[in-house]
């Protein structure tokens, strides 16, 4: 643990990513078994320990320090893992620190009941800096600045072994990943995925921005609103995997039993309707999925009210046949001789959009809006199915986005390396003309959009204009207008306008415009896409 | 007779003494003005008269060329030196004696007294023992007023020792590049020099321009900082291997391009907190301040026990908290112009 507390360490206060893969590869090589594999499992958030939880870490806290001196500690911190580590009172005996494995059993084996009895034992083990890496570690999400690629990469340079390969394998094994060392560290057998049923990365695009591209080499298809899904079938079982690689075959029962062969197919999950592309598109709004997702049980009347379908846009196996490797063009008459054998109920293919030449399609793409779609995917037709973003192979053409002016209303801290700036922001649209009376209603929140420095100027603007407190929350005096750039605008009964923006983002701060002149609800309103 | 301690009074610009007619630490150019230490946010320019030790004297007038004269060839600024456990009597009966404080080259506490009642300003101070300065005096009083720049209980400074070793190691580690030690060019670089080389560091230490003259001010008072060489005099081969030291606000500038592949390292107390540490962009931090911490902070305040503490600049909500735990009469005073200074 303590070897695995100073890596933790070591990577807080890295900046470059060569160094990072490099730390994390000398630990992955000087560790033994079946600690890495833990470490590994950590790094990539693979370990989930739920009898853990903040509010746990901060019941345990209060019953030792003062709540309100624990308060204004954890304000100040902005993390609550870090607080407590430095807030444990140090034990009387000298630290005895376990071993990552037995770690990783003894918080496992922890219940809510438990919990609060035995993690502190564990914590009076540990120094100040191994307290923090345990209590990472139980918490889920160490958010130290290592994304999972970023683990896997470095597993990858540890022991010399292709990236890929690694993501191939990996969402067929479980931590502490022994086949996986013994493979890439021993050179045993490569793991044996092909008859499970595991998610295999999804191929990205890039954004188009200026690139202009020819039509002899590329092809155009509608990029649906929906989630992107990949299906799975292999040793008698299905499952649906969102675009993170999370197992969402519950919540969509109706596509567990519905593919006859073997197969892994990419597409998006949509529900019927006529929102997208109209009739013959068949698909309603994004909305109308949200009603589907994060449920874990469906009703039958869910399933009828929203049935879902996955439209598909490519295949990575097809009965035992890796297709990966072919061309696009390849693939794609592969999915469609598939696709003729699968029910219509379910499935559909992502169709072709033809156009003359590069001009053309931009004005097929201008009338996309009307249609509710976001925009172009183009694909090259030469290309092999990759897993993540490879430059030159596929481009999302998005539509522009839309853009409205509203008012800073709240302001909240934000965590981890924004934790001492406001830098989450409500803002609103005036309810009729603000000359007259008229009332701000909140319209959405946003945390990005804006530079390092623009987020100083707003925190100091947040700080001198507040005029109520509510914990973490800032109300402002409402003085500062955002320019808001969002892809959509969507009917909701959850906030008191009655609109949802989707992926709104601070365009522009317009510190020059005053508050009355920002947008009023009934110009959002007159953008609603369902 | 006047009310008890009607003599002293806590104003948003620093705290006034009206018998006397004189401000001690105000956040504005006034008259007369007592000055606990050298650090901007107590000692400002413009004040007619300074009444401090030679030391912080000596500091104001490197800083704010209080030595300077005017047009008419006059130097219009007063200054009056006291040294450590002398008193002087100000107008109106009320007699100032300077104290040790332990934080920076010539910091003291100012005693106060007046008609049979003390009060001590504490301005900024540390318990820890510090080869620059000498050590804090619990002095007894009245109403003690005492910062609380690191009045949270997160904040538990190291041993120094430890932090030196860490850099020193660092150093070892990595002959082909340099470490960048950003710190406070008024004391904490000094101290940082003066405990490396108490730790046996005889190499040369690089310095940025902007800590030259202060580091030789030090040396003029007793300070024995050991070779100190200039950035600009050097050559990037020069440096390899060596410590440099420069203002925090040099860490990440154009200027440290100039540098051996450094190794961004902080000395301050705020480094105790990892995102802190991040938003610098610092590779090493060292828990190093000049301040107290949570624990001296509590520990003065029980040792000096005073009828009264009054809490200003820094954290005083956490400090005021503990306080009424401990039945201690306390109130948050609101000075203003004071900051986080970069310890
Ligand atoms: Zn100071
Ligand atoms: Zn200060």
């Amino acid at each position: 643990m303590e070897e695995f507390a100073a890596l933790i360490d070591a990577l807080v206060y890295t900046r470059s990513r060569n160094e990072k893969l490099r730390l994390i590869a000398e630990y992955l090589r000087a560790t033994p078994d079946p600690d890495r594999g833990w470490a590994l499992a950590a790094l990539s958030d693979g370990l989930d320990f739920p009898a853990v939880k903040s509010s746990t870490i901060r019941n345990l806290l209060k019953d030792r320090i003062d709540p309100v001196l624990w308060t204004l500690s954890r304000d100040f911190v902005g993390d609550t893992a870090e607080t407590a580590s430095l807030l444990w009172p140090a034990p009387d005996a000298p630290p005895s620190p376990p071993t990552m494995s037995e770690t990783v059993a003894l918080l496992g084996e922890m219940s809510r009941k438990t919990v609060l009895t035995e993690l502190p034992k564990l914590l009076d083990r540990l120094d100040s800096s191994g307290r923090y890496a345990l209590l990472k570690l139980a918490t889920g999400g160490m958010r130290i600045g290592v994304s999972s690629r970023l683990a896997k990469t470095a597993f990858a340079q540890a022991f010399d072994v292709s990236v890929d390969e690694v993501e191939e394998y990996w969402h067929g094994l479980t931590p502490p990943y022994a086949d996986l060392f013994a493979w890439a560290a021993e050179g045993a057998d490569p793991p044996d995925i092909e008859n499970l049923p595991t998610f295999r990365p999804f191929m990205l695009a890039h954004p188009l921005e200026e690139t202009v591209v020819d039509l002899q080499d590329y092809a155009a298809e509608w990029k649906w609103d929906g989630i992107r899904v990949q299906l799975v079938r292999a040793g008698g079982e299905t499952r649906l995997f969102s675009r993170s690689g999370d197992d969402i075959s519950t919540t969509f029962p109706e596509f567990l039993d519905i593919l006859p062969i073997n197969a892994v197919l990419d597409g998006e999950l949509l529900v019927r309707g006529t929102h997208q592309g109209g009739e013959e598109g068949g698909a309603a709004s994004f909305n109308a999925l949200q009603q589907r997702l994060g449920r874990k049980t469906v009703s039958k009347k869910m399933l009828t009210e929203y049935p879902a379908f996955i439209r598909l846009y490519d295949a990575l196996l097809i009965e035992g046949d890796d297709v990966r490797t072919l061309p696009w063009t390849e693939r794609r008459g592969r999915l469609e001789a598939l696709a003729s054998r699968l029910p219509g109920s379910h499935f559909d293919l992502s169709s072709v959009v033809e156009a003359k030449d590069f001009d053309h399609l931009a004005q097929i793409r201008e009338g996309s809006r009307v249609d509710a779609i976001e925009g172009l995917m183009l694909k090259r037709k030469d290309s092999p199915y990759i897993a993540g973003r490879r430059v030159g192979y596929w481009y999302k053409w998005k539509r522009d986005p839309l853009l409205v002016d509203c008012v800073l209303m709240y302001a909240q801290r934000g965590s981890g390396k924004r934790s001492s700036f406001f830098s989450d922001y409500t803002f609103g649209c005036w309810d009729g003309d603000p000359d007259k009376g008229a009332d701000l209603l909140p319209v959405g929140k946003a945390y990005s959009g804006f530079t390092d420095d623009e987020l100083k100027k707003i925190d100091r603007h947040v700080r001198s204009n507040t005029i109520n407190r509510f914990g973490p929350v800032r109300e402002t005096d409402k003085s500062l207008v955002f320019e808001v750039a969002f892809d959509s605008v969507h009917e909701s009964k959850r906030h008191k306008s009655g609109l949802a923006m989707r992926f709104p983002r601070i365009h522009r701060i317009r510190w020059d415009k005053p508050p009355h002149e920002a947008d009023r609800i009934e110009a959002l309103r007159a953008l609603i896409a369902d | 007779m006047a009310a008890p301690f009607s003599w002293i009074k806590p104003e948003p610009h620093g705290i006034y003494i009206p018998p006397a007619d004189c401000w001690v630490d105000p956040s504005r150019a006034v008259d007369r003005a007592l000055v606990t230490h050298g650090h901007a946010d107590h000692a400002r320019g413009g004040h007619g008269e300074t009444v401090a030790t030679p030391e912080t004297l000596a500091i104001m007038e490197l800083r704010y060329r209080t030595g300077a004269e005017d047009d008419a060839g006059e130097i219009p600024h007063r200054a009056v030196p006291v040294e450590y456990g002398e008193t002087i009597r100000l107008k109106g009966g009320v007699d100032a004696t300077y104290i040790p404080a332990g934080h920076v080259l010539g910091s003291a506490q100012i005693l106060l007294e007046h008609a049979g009642e003390r009060v001590i300003v504490t301005g900024d101070y540390k318990r820890r023992a510090d080869p620059t300065c000498p050590p804090f005096e619990v002095t007894p009083c009245d109403i003690f007023i005492t910062e609380a720049t690191f009045g949270l209980p997160v904040f538990e400074h190291p041993p120094i020792e430890e932090e030196m070793a860490k850099l020193l190691e660092r150093l070892r580690a990595y002959p082909d590049r340099c470490v960048l030690v950003g710190a406070y060019a008024l004391g904490k670089a000094q101290r940082v020099i003066a405990e490396l080389r108490a730790a046996g560091h005889h190499d040369p230490i690089y310095l940025h321009g902007a800590m030259e003259k202060m580091c030789r001010l030090y040396e003029e008072h007793g300070v024995n900082l050991g070779e100190l060489r200039l950035v600009a005099d050097a050559t990037k081969d020069d440096i390899l291997g060596h410590i440099v030291i420069c203002p925090p606000s040099a860490l990440n500038d154009r200027w440290s391009r100039r540098l051996p592949e450094p190794i961004t390292a902080m000395a301050s107390g705020w480094m105790r907190v990892r995102q802190r540490a991040r938003q610098r962009n610092v590779e090493l931090p060292l828990v190093i301040s000049d301040h107290a911490d949570w624990g001296e902070l509590t520990r003065t305040i029980k040792e000096v026990d005073a009828q009264e503490n009054w809490i200003t600049h820094g954290r005083e909500d956490a400090l005021l908290r503990w306080c009424q735990l401990h039945q201690r009469r306390a109130r948050a005073l609101a000075l203003v112009g004071y900051e986080d200074e970069d310890d």
